[in-house]
């Protein structure tokens, strides 16, 4: 995996093509080559090994899928997205269609268009995952910043809450679940809910588990400013509010960022572990789902789903590497 | 000028130590006037630090006061800027913004937006650091980067300039150069200074007077040396000059014979009790 993003970042780092063209000459065709062609390699391992000893693996739903039963139903989930999009649209055409004819007829008539009640596809349970973990992580750093900067600012409330962010933080998710889901429809009643239940379950699960990196990191990072700033901060007589905005957070955001790297995987690998057990829409579903369904795909299309998961949680950790490139001083 | 500007009266500082009660500073008492450029000389440990702390407000004394102006010192402010060794400028803020901060904060209602910018710029210029004003402090030399520490304090416009070891961190060419500068600086606005330092030569060089202190712990004023030396001065001139070689001798027989640090070959430990650097020059003779 490091192989591989290390390629990443040399090929981005490339720029023109006659950055490009000038790299390749004697020595430095040969590393880059060795860049590229070793994270190749062992991606050509791994799936000639899977395509070689999955169909060793007998289960009760067949062998285990190789790699080109993976691809196949990868397309095939593709393709089923592409087909319920198109019935969906359909499906309000012809209520527009119907609807323009009924006020035709009678233009004060109530006309209103219902939403597709089809089965959410993969993409979209993609994309639900995507929304719920971003909700639980934004939310987790909404709380674990400030906290986080309180902490590190007084040593007392340091030492008085520190046991118990010790206990709460090796918590596992599915610990927390019962509890959120408990609570969460014990307290948020309404007649018109803005969000779904499920998705407030999974979104509190997914902020309980990842909000501890960040509100240790943040403390530490608060914690650790140069004393020389600190009496700067002093002799300038900055505010409260001035010192913590103009020298302890600029200070402290290269850390808080690791920390928060760290929480947003985090926040990743719970969410697919909540939407499993709450039954909450999303990836986690999915594999729940197909799991139960138990046909002779079922397993390529879990397998389809683990790749899926794998890539999106990379592609957020890169996503938050590029964030603190912009953002941190000492990138 | 009869009233001081600035006055130290019975300075006592002492700190708690787990074997006791420490004194570093024993009665130290002066009197500085306006527009002196005093240095405070001494071997590490004596506690030279701490005197400039406890101006700066960022100590209380244990026992006695400060006074400047007619008012007791009790917290820190900008009108005691303070330049400190290794330059604590903001590393996330470039040169400019790092001065703009303080004369955001020290003239934020007395100065119009334009003045104040036209104020940073001039201070860059002072220091000769005009052209880096876009840079960070990562991207220029430990010097340069020195000079904008203190720009940044010249900004504040204040009326005692603290300079603790200010150049201790630099080699030796950088360093004459900035002296020059800093001298240069000092004849315009013949700012109040008082500065720390380990160089003899740069004591004789810089100041007006000389402040020697004893070895800690207990330390206290030893020698008040006057150095009544033609300004401009130059490095190169004086060097043979009998007058500055005198004054040179002076000190050094004052740090060498009368202070001789008989317990700087035994390994300094390194306990730091309070965590910050502000007692760097307590803490080594803790163990006596």
């Amino acid at each position: 995996m490091s192989t591989l993003m290390n390629t990443n970042s040399r090929i981005r780092r490339f720029g023109g093509l006659k950055a490009l063209t000038d790299r390749f000459t004697g020595v430095e065709l040969a590393q880059t080559g060795k860049q590229l062609v070793l994270p190749m390699v062992g991606i050509l391992v791994f799936l000639g090994f899977w395509h070689l000893a999955a169909p060793q693996v007998n289960t009760s739903l067949g062998s285990f899928p190789g790699p080109a039963q993976v691809w196949e139903q990868s397309g095939q989930l593709w393709q089923e997205h592409i087909n319920q999009r198109e019935r969906a649209d359909k499906f309000v055409t012809m209520q527009k269609e119907r609807n323009a004819r009924i006020l035709a007829e009678n233009p004060d008539a109530e006309v209103k268009i219902r939403s597709y009640p089809g089965a959410p596809t993969f993409v979209d349970q993609i994309v639900t995952s995507l929304i719920t973990v971003m909700a639980g992580f934004l939310l987790a750093t909404a709380i674990a910043v400030p906290l986080g900067i309180v902490l590190g600012l007084n040593r007392h409330l340091q030492a008085a809450i520190n046991p118990l962010i010790q206990i709460f933080k090796p918590v596992s998710p599915l610990a927390w679940l019962p509890l959120v889901t408990m609570v969460v429809s014990a307290t948020y009643v309404s007649d018109d809910p803005m969000f779904e239940k499920s998705f407030l379950t999974s979104m509190i699960t997914v902020t309980l588990c990842s909000l501890w990196p960040t509100l240790i990191n943040t403390g530490v990072g608060v914690a650790a400013v140069n004393p020389d700033l600190l009496n700067v901060s002093r002799v300038l007589r900055l505010s409260f509010w001035t010192h913590v905005m103009k020298v302890v957070l600029p200070s402290s955001v290269p850390i808080i960022f690791t920390g928060l790297r760290v929480s947003l995987g985090i926040a990743w690998m719970v969410l697919i572990a909540a939407e499993m057990l709450a039954q909450s829409p999303g990836l986690g579903k999915f594999v729940w789902d197909e799991f139960q369904n138990g046909s002779s795909q079922s397993l390529s299309r879990i397998m389809a789903a683990v790749l899926a998961i794998g890539f999106i949680g990379f592609v957020l950790d890169r996503v938050m590497l590029m964030l603190q490139k912009k953002i941190a001083w000492n990138e | 000028m009869s009233k001081p500007h600035l006055e130290l009266t019975g300075v006592e500082m002492s700190f708690d130590t787990p074997k006791g009660s420490f004194i570093a500073l024993d009665n130290i008492n002066l009197k500085i006037k306006k527009g002196e450029f005093v240095s405070l000389i001494g071997h590490s440990g004596c506690g030279k630090s701490t005197v400039l702390n406890i101006v700066a407000g960022l100590l209380q004394a244990t026992k006695g006061g400060c006074i400047l102006d007619g008012h007791e010192i009790n917290s820190p402010g900008p009108e005691r800027a303070v330049v400190f060794q290794n330059h604590a400028l903001m590393p996330w803020l470039t040169v400019y913004e790092n001065v703009e901060l303080a004369v955001q904060q020290v003239f934020r209602k007395s100065m119009t937006k334009q003045e104040r910018r036209s104020w940073i710029h001039h201070n860059l210029e002072l220091v000769n650091m005009a052209h880096a004003a876009n840079k960070r402090p990562g991207e220029i030399s430990g010097g340069m980067a020195q000079r904008v520490g203190i720009a940044r304090a010249l900004a504040m416009k204040p009326s005692v300039l603290l300079m603790d070891e200010p150049f201790g961190a630099l080699d030796a060419l950088t360093r004459a150069h900035l002296q020059d500068s800093l001298m240069e600086i000092q004849q315009d606005l013949n700012n109040t200074v008082i500065m720390i330092t380990h160089d003899v030569d740069e004591a004789v060089l810089l100041s007006d007077r000389i402040i020697m202190m004893t070895n800690g712990p207990a330390a206290a004023v030893g020698e008040d040396l006057y150095i009544d030396l033609e300004r401009p001065r130059n490095r190169v001139t004086l060097a043979d000059d009998p007058t500055y070689v005198h004054y040179r001798q002076e000190v050094l027989k004052f740090l060498y014979e009368k202070q001789r640090k008989l317990e700087s070959i035994t390994p300094r430990r390194n306990n730091q009790t309070t965590g910050t650097n502000m007692q760097k020059d307590t803490v080594p003779a803790a163990k006596a």
